[in-house]
């Protein structure tokens, strides 16, 4: 399984694919987890990867070779959408952060994003960030996303839950839990 | 057995850990940190943040003098600063085993260049050693020291960006200690003056013919025969691709690239038809190989720049790759200065002026993309201070009235104090900015020597900045609040028109750094905003153009900072308890 993960700096790419990979891991799989640390992290497109099976070998998933693209933001999807295969599936956080070449007005916000890529690609949206803030912290949103993700991922709910338990600080489990529980239910 | 899932710097970290080591030294540098930071978390190993990675390679040869194993850690650009130890320490040798993990970035995810660490390892005639996995990175530590001790040698230890900042599966073991060796002074091998140095050249080139010669039947060095059509020369993460692409093909995988084992890459050479070294930036490998008579397939078919990937291999080998779909266009995004970072407020004030920035390294570096446009040039470590001073030498004083130079407070004390003692002594007019925001920013945000705390999180003496520069004889330093941007455009004005040399040092921490929060979010008001686009001038990807002109500003990205209100003439931009 290919899982691509991508957002902007800063949104909690790294701890959603972290914690798919734990998950993977503790279901007897092979995994690679590709990372961004760095100059890149500083609210610029950022990109993990995720890949388990029987064995793995490159920790990266090359274009076209995708199951699951995860985008935390709208623009990130489309930037993205070209590596996966064909029959491969976009979770996308419907939201919008106006790249600073669009906030300078040196381009512009593409427009209709998710009915776009919709015509090719089987794409699930949701509003994570609304979600989040309805539990009382906007931060949660990478759990709301990842229990969408999840389902499609595959893997049983608890065992899901059990990683986030032993992942996320301490005192945020119950958040993160009913976080990822209301993503998962959708 | 423990199996744990780890990024393979933190495999590195388990590794020395597991080797017996008892000293580290490092600066932090993408993609090298975090094996410092986890290495720091083991109770029986000594680890510092050094102010630069000269200093931390001499703290690690100290180490080996006496008797210990020890490590220095840096990024590829850092081993340029270790040079000078580094040659000589080839000539002395160790006592106690030393490792010198450096890691390369092709592909450059967060530096200025794209060197590769193995052409340094073979002019300084030092053994490398090469992981292409977390398990591997883990384990080949063990050996490299063992290397070390065997030979007399330091050992280079190259690690790649993927291989640094990838996570697999590690097995883990406990941790041997390692005794002691005794010191006994010996100036023929420790005291590099001509008569000594003359001597230990020949042992150096001794050391590496025996050591091409045993490296042959190096576990770490292993030929995988399958079908012998094609077969691969690799090395590090480029092992990995190969695999993905052609599981069936024959590969000699090298765990040690400098010596080259040359008996079994001519048995492997004799062994297959078309023979390809892959291998990520120069043909380090390619080129010896060729010039012992042999035919490869190398650097003709794949580039020296960036990273390797399956698909640029299977392009290669196939003509075709999978990809389906084809890539949208889309408006890049480039990283940003973060929203409530202090560096904005100085590039908000130097873009209003009008003047231009000799740069430096570090997230500042970011101040050289619209709509801040103040960093006119960005070398290396601390080269922002000398470059000042060279323009001012070339041309005279009015023609740097409108520069400055920008420098971080880690990064001034790596190496620009050394440019500033340079313009203090040559009598320089320029102004020098320290963007003291308490922290090693970039990297994640590591102590140093001005912070009051060490790399195990100790309490220790903070050097004062201010006071530093006043030692070395500069007459007008003075500290200003980042955010007090009346007050910053006062002094720069004052000192660029000034005829002495100024230091202003513009202090705020970080705002990533822990509880450094404002208790406020920013607020527009659409009915007081006239639209004028002021407030977008600095930068801050809170804040946003809405289709009807109008700014709105993200709250879950805002940070309270309040510049953008500053520069809001109507009073539209609102700064609210939160």
């Amino acid at each position: 399984m290919n899982i691509m993960v991508v957002g902007v700096g800063g949104q909690g790419t790294l701890l959603t694919s972290r914690i798919i990979g734990k998950t993977a891991l503790e279901q007897g799989y092979d995994v690679k987890l590709s990372e961004v640390h760095g100059m890149a992290q500083r609210g610029g497109s950022v990109v993990t990867f995720v890949r388990f099976g029987n064995k793995v070998y490159e920790p990266v998933c090359e274009e076209g070779e995708v199951d699951i693209l995860i985008s935390f933001e709208r623009l990130e999807a489309l930037r993205y959408a070209h590596f996966l295969k064909k029959d491969g599936i976009i979770i996308c956080n419907d939201h919008r952060i106006d790249p600073m070449t669009v906030v300078i007005g040196a381009k512009e916000y593409p427009q209709g994003i998710i009915e776009n890529l919709q015509k090719e690609h089987k794409i699930y949206t949701i509003n994570g960030l609304e979600i989040a803030k309805e539990l009382g912290n906007s931060k949660v949103l990478n759990s709301v996303v990842l229990g969408l993700s999840a389902k499609h991922i595959g893997f049983k709910e608890e065992d899901w839950l059990a990683v986030i338990e032993k992942t996320v600080p301490p005192k945020t489990i119950e958040l993160n839990k009913t976080a990822f529980k209301r993503g998962y239910e959708i | 057995m423990e199996k744990k899932i780890m990024l393979g710097n933190e495999a590195i970290a388990r590794g020395v850990w597991e080797a017996g080591v008892k000293l580290s030294s490092a600066y932090p540098g993408t993609p090298s940190t975090e094996i410092s930071e986890v290495l720091a978390t083991y109770k029986e190993v000594y680890t510092e943040w050094a102010p630069n990675e000269k200093v931390a390679l001499e703290v690690a040869i100290g180490g080996s003098i006496a008797g210990v194993r020890t490590l220095a850690c840096m990024k590829h650009v850092g081993l340029n600063v270790a040079s000078d130890p580094l040659y000589t320490f080839s000539y002395t040798g160790v006592n106690g085993g030393c490792v010198i993990v450096v890691a390369d970035d092709p592909g450059l995810a967060s530096s200025q260049n794209e060197q590769d660490t193995r052409m340094i390892a073979r002019s300084a005639h030092i053994p490398c050693i090469e992981p292409s996995d977390s398990q591997e990175a883990k384990d080949f530590i063990k050996i490299a020291y063992e290397i070390s001790e065997k030979y007399d040698t330091p050992v280079i230890y190259r690690t790649t960006t993927k291989l640094a900042h990838s996570q697999s599966i590690v097995e883990l073991y406990d941790r041997v200690e390692v005794e002691d060796k005794s010191y006994t002074r010996d100036f023929t091998k420790y005291v590099m003056m001509p008569s000594s140095a003359i001597g230990r050249h020949k042992v150096v080139e001794a050391r590496e013919i025996s050591l091409a010669e045993d490296c042959s039947n190096l576990s770490i060095n292993k030929a995988e025969y399958n079908d012998t059509k094609i077969g691969f020369i690799t090395s590090g993460i480029a092992y990995q691709y190969v695999k993905e692409v052609c599981p069936n093909a024959s590969v000699l995988k090298l765990g040690m690239v400098n010596p080259l084992p040359k008996k079994l890459i001519q048995e492997f050479a004799s062994k297959v038809d078309t023979l390809y070294v892959f291998e990520e930036l120069e043909p380090v490998i390619e080129e010896q190989i060729k010039s012992w008579g042999i035919q490869v397939v190398g650097k003709d078919k794949f580039t020296k720049q960036g990273e390797y990937s399956a698909n640029l291999l299977k392009k290669v080998l196939f003509g075709t790759d999978n990809i389906v779909f084809d890539k949208a266009e889309t408006p890049n995004r480039p990283p940003i200065l973060c929203p409530g970072c202090p560096h904005r407020c100085v590039f908000s004030v130097l873009n209003k002026l009008k003047i231009h920035a000799a740069g430096d390294i570090g997230c500042y570096t970011l101040g050289a993309v619209a709509p801040l446009n103040v960093i006119d040039t960005t070398i290396c470590m601390g080269a922002s201070i000398s470059t000042l001073h060279g323009l001012e030498k070339a041309k005279g004083k009015d023609f740097i009235k409108n520069w400055v130079a920008v420098i971080g407070d880690s990064t001034f004390l790596h190496t620009g104090i050394n440019s500033l003692i340079n313009m203090v002594y040559n009598k320089a007019t320029g102004t020098v900015i320290i963007l003291d925001n308490r922290t090693t920013g970039m990297t994640g945000h590591q102590e140093h020597a001005a912070t009051g705390k060490t790399l195990k999180g100790e309490e220790t003496y903070a050097i004062d900045l201010a006071e530093l520069c006043k030692a070395v004889g500069v007459k007008n330093v003075c500290t200003i609040d980042s955010f007090d941007i009346a007050s910053l455009e006062r002094k720069i004005k004052e000192s660029v028109n000034g005829a002495e040399l100024t230091v202003i040092i513009a202090k705020a921490p970080c705002a990533l750094l822990k509880g450094q929060k404002f208790p406020y979010k920013c607020k527009a008001d659409a009915e007081k905003c006239k639209k004028c686009g002021m407030c977008l001038k600095i930068g801050c990807p809170a804040l946003t153009k809405q289709a009807d002109g109008t700014i709105k500003i993200d709250e879950t990205m805002c940070n309270g900072c309040g510049l953008c209100a500053k520069y809001c003439k109507f009073g539209a931009i609102e700064k609210v308890e939160v």
